[in-house]
């Protein structure tokens, strides 16, 4: 049993590892598996993005293979974004595309060897921070303070604030819940492929690609979807209604 | 009283099963998400595609508390942070 144990514990391999260590103004910091591929993730965006910014520059009249790659991909997450906000939707089609399309990178890099960086609460929190900004930001800048009071104080009526404290909590646990909703499910891909292949060895060599497909493709891209899904519900109830 | 290492991975591994029976309210609740799904597309076949995408969002919303349960289970088993104080 101990042995069993010792075994599993050395060869599965599901924490993020430092690989370079360096001293950042005093402190013990270190380059981890994260960083490595969030760098290969950026590298692989950056490149495609430059092309297809080429590639639609110039722009042929009848689309080649490419162009026609990069249209429907701009196309369907501009619909995305307009079946959801609908009014407000032209300001955030930038920011929700290009965090769909990274985190979704994010979600399938496992298929590339590479340890997905979104199984590092630090890669998904900053993310679940940003859209509270969001929301924040635009509840300020199109309510007027009274009404968020109000609103926060919602069952009961304003002058009676018992109810804040129960609905600053609730405020707060969005970014947290959206972010360790996608933080979890890619972790528990993660450490499934990794039991598998830590722990079954030799017997693990053409069936895991099933396994791949449902942890890594299937749910990355319903994890991806409902984070910008859930990140634009926010943020247009935050901007309010339809005056 | 003094708890060894290994009574400590012990419990920590009847925690972590402990902690996965949150899974079965996320399973009964995708269920009846999927069932309401399919009877709606039997009634307006038409809406399938904008239905298949509320279910799927739906339950991956309902599938957070199944996940909060099976993260628990995982700092359980691989941090194994009831052995912090141990040697």
């Amino acid at each position: 049993m101990r042995v069993l144990l010792l075994t599993a514990s050395s060869d599965v391999d599901v924490m993020a590892h430092g690989v370079f260590k360096y001293s950042f103004f005093g402190h013990e910091a270190w380059i981890t598996t994260t960083h490595i591929s969030l760098l290969f993730i950026m590298l692989i965006l950056i490149a495609f993005s430059i092309v297809g910014g080429i590639v639609i520059r110039k722009g042929a009249e009848v689309p080649g293979a490419f162009q026609n790659v990069v249209e429907l991909i701009v196309e369907k997450l501009d619909g995305m974004v307009d079946g959801t906000m609908g009014k407000n939707s032209t300001k955030y089609r930038n920011y929700i595309s290009t965090i769909f399309i990274f985190i979704l990178f994010s979600n399938i890099s496992g298929l590339l060897g590479l340890r997905p960086p979104t199984a590092d609460y630090g890669v998904t929190f900053p993310l679940g921070v940003v859209t509270f900004t969001l929301v924040r930001f635009n509840q300020f800048k199109y309510h007027k303070p009274k009404e968020i009071w109000t609103d926060m104080c919602s069952p009961l009526p304003p002058w009676l604030p018992i109810w804040f404290p129960i609905n600053v909590i609730s405020e707060l646990a969005v970014p947290i819940s959206l972010s360790l909703r996608l933080f979890a499910n890619v972790l528990s891909g993660t450490i499934m492929m990794a039991l598998v292949y830590g722990l079954l060895k030799w017997a693990s060599v053409i069936w895991p690609a099933a396994l791949h497909v449902y942890f890594d493709l299937f749910s990355g891209a319903i994890q991806t979807y409902v984070f910008c899904m859930l990140t634009m519900t926010y943020v247009s109830n935050a901007i309010g209604g339809e005056e | 009283m003094e708890f060894n290492r290994e009574f400590i991975l012990g419990c920590s591994a009847i925690g972590a099963g402990l902690a996965v029976i949150a899974g079965i309210g996320p399973g009964v609740g995708q269920g009846i998400a999927a069932g309401h799904a399919a009877a709606a597309v039997g009634r307006n076949p038409g809406a399938k595609s904008s239905i298949t995408s509320t279910m799927l969002l739906g339950q991956a919303v309902a599938e957070t508390t199944g996940l909060y349960g099976l993260l628990i289970a995982f700092l359980l088993l691989f941090l194994k942070p009831l052995l912090w104080g141990v040697n």
